[in-house]
């Protein structure tokens, strides 16, 4: 029941929340004396631990949330009416700005959502290097979220030390595509260039170096005994009520569920890999962090062995109708320049249909719904934003706890104002 | 859309044995015999998702069904979202809704159209706590109306905006701007 949005529906909850959560405190007032006041506070808009730009007026009774209101939409920028004026390539540009903490799983998930459109398959190489810089992305998202978290709960170090190595990896991204943070990366039919030398020695150098810092931040929080009084049993959320709020992702494996879209519908040849889905059972704060520091292990195994067995081959399709000619060809030869021109033009054939294509984001299932008249644009374009979906379980996941509660829970769900909003 | 050439019988056979065929064809008995066979208009498979038409009055009751069965256990909503098709009178909007069964992993598409004079589709608030949001969204955009939605306002675009932008009537552009020509750039 969706009934969070009112006084009435509120106080239901914290009843509810009063039986079932083991985690509210014995000495915590009783919800039921409702003669007490009750203090208004804004968290947010721009509150230096909601880590992007969005509200939520809480209602406090003391140190307890007793009900809070979210507002969203402070960095809309209405990209699905952007992208019905777009053709397809233009719109890349846009995912990278809805998750910018993993740009280069939404511009994968956005090329094979057109691929599948179009029927264009894609070589194994490409595939393989394509799950290469997604497994990259997830790792720089998890541990921006992890780290962040650490932060949260007054632990700077973990951070600084994780940041060294988002940086490292921006520089494989920068080698591959020449962008960091929004990578624009790859194209509709493969990727725009092959690996260089120096990106796989970056990619190897960083193989080698990462597995120590990571263990070594794993040493630091999962069992430090301030960390865990602060998260164990924070924010927690039955794996019921996940489902029924549309979690995917880490935040639903935290809570035993154990759905992850690589596994359940493979794309990119993710079949060919062996990996493990980490699941938690509480679905608390804690569940979450340690979800996402083994994913981390679980990427990095994903990445050795695309790396390893990377085939030999082309990393484009053969697909001249929809990919880009090399420029060199375009300066000589006419029907590359035909090919450049159209492509560029937009005037590339597509057919007419609706197509659904999700891929694991670094939150989730991040789906494209493209609807397609056979123009030149997108005639609907919707994009399943895990963000936006699994926020609003937010009030619900904080009634009953404290604040400082509710800034950690925040951090842990890992909420991407860009996603939230598109 | 579906392959439209011929299929030879061996293509038959091939893609009737295909795992997601079955579950397809599983689903929609499914669908059939919960709800009846003429509850549902445009059967098709486009890449491989069941989508199927059918009408608002028996959206919230198939959604709910569906939820509540236990043979394929559809009971994920993945997303939905309205649609405008300004040239189909009397079918004007859409709800798109995307159901997944986690269990045996099998995605329905469900699809209903109506008037945009009369734009009130019921609220699945009281079985998805996710259509929250998602039903708002679609009110902020298209203004579908939600009968029975909790908190129905809008999310994403500031509260007195006084339309719905994502209606095709809406141009990104200015459209009484002479020098840009729209001849090659957009619709």
């Amino acid at each position: 029941m969706a009934v969070n949005d009112t006084l009435e529906g509120t106080r239901k909850i914290v009843e509810e929340a009063e039986v079932q959560r083991p985690n509210l405190h014995p000495l915590a007032p009783s919800v039921n004396d409702f003669n007490q006041e009750l203090t208004t506070l804004n968290l947010g808009p721009t509150h230096p631990a909601t880590h992007g730009i969005f509200q939520n007026i809480l209602q406090m009774d003391g140190e307890r949330i007793v009900s809070g209101v979210p507002t969203i939409g402070y960095i809309h920028r209405a990209f699905e009416k952007i992208a019905e004026r777009r053709p397809f390539y233009q719109i890349t540009p846009l995912t990278d700005r809805m998750n910018y903490c993993s740009s280069p799983i939404n511009n994968m998930g956005w090329h094979m959502t057109v691929e599948k459109l179009l029927g264009v398959e894609v070589p194994k190489r490409a595939q393989y290097m394509r799950v290469i810089l997604m497994e990259l992305a997830r790792i720089s998202d998890h541990l921006i979220c992890n780290g962040i978290l650490g932060v949260d709960t007054g632990a700077f170090t973990g951070f600084l030390y994780l940041m060294d190595e988002r940086e490292k990896i921006y520089e494989i991204y920068e080698e591959v595509s020449g962008a960091r943070l929004t990578t624009n990366m790859g194209r509709v039919g493969g990727m725009e260039r092959d690996f260089t030398d120096v990106a796989i020695q970056k990619l190897r150098a960083w193989l080698k170096t990462f597995p120590a810092v990571m263990s070594e931040f794993e040493k630091m929080f999962n069992r430090n005994r301030i960390f865990m009084d602060r998260v164990v049993d924070v924010g927690a959320i039955s794996a019921e009520r996940a489902l029924n709020y549309g979690f995917t992702g880490p935040n639903l494996r935290a809570a035993g569920v154990d759905y992850d879209v690589r596994v359940m519908n493979p794309y990119s040849s993710y079949q060919d890999f062996e990996f493990e889905i980490p699941v938690g059972t509480k679905g608390d704060t804690y569940d979450r962090f340690m979800v996402r520091n083994e994913e981390i292990w679980q990427s990095l195994r994903i990445i050795n062995q695309a790396l390893e067995n990377l085939p030999e081959g082309p990393y484009h399709a053969d697909a001249p109708h929809y990919y880009l000619p090399p420029k060199q060809a375009v300066y000589k030869n006419m029907e590359a320049l035909i090919y450049h021109f159209k492509i560029v033009m937009g005037e590339i054939e597509a057919p007419v249909g609706e197509v659904y294509h999700s891929v694991e984001g670094g939150n989730g299932e991040l789906g494209f719904y493209l609807v397609s008249d056979g123009g030149r644009t997108p005639y609907r374009l919707h994009f399943r934003r895990p963000c936006f979906i699994y926020y609003q379980a937010y009030t619900e996941m904080v009634t009953g706890q404290t604040l400082s509660d509710a800034i950690v829970t925040l951090s842990s769900m890992n909420v991407i104002a860009g996603e939230l909003d598109a | 859309m579906a392959d439209q050439n011929e299929s030879t019988p061996a293509q038959e056979v091939a893609a009737a044995q295909d795992p997601a065929t079955q579950k397809n064809a599983q689903l929609l008995a499914l669908l059939h015999r919960l709800f009846g066979e003429d509850t549902f208009t445009d059967v098709e498979e486009p890449y491989g998702l069941l989508t199927v038409t059918t009408t608002r009055e028996r959206i919230h009751d198939i959604i709910a069904g569906l939820q509540q069965d236990q043979e394929l256990q559809v009971n994920f909503l993945t997303t939905m979202c309205g649609m405008h098709f300004p040239d189909k009178e009397g079918q004007e909007l859409g709800m798109v809704y995307h159901l997944h069964s986690l269990v045996h992993n099998v995605r329905l598409r469900l699809k209903i159209f109506f008037p945009i004079s009369d734009p009130v589709v019921p609220t699945m608030t009281d079985l998805y706590s996710t259509a929250n949001w998602m039903e708002r969204e679609a009110y902020d955009f298209f203004g579908i109306q939600f009968p029975g939605h909790p908190n129905l306002i809008r999310i994403l675009n500031v509260e007195d905006m006084d339309y719905h932008p994502m209606r095709k009537e809406y141009a990104l552009e200015d459209g009484t701007r002479e020098d840009k020509t729209d001849l090659f750039f957009g619709r």
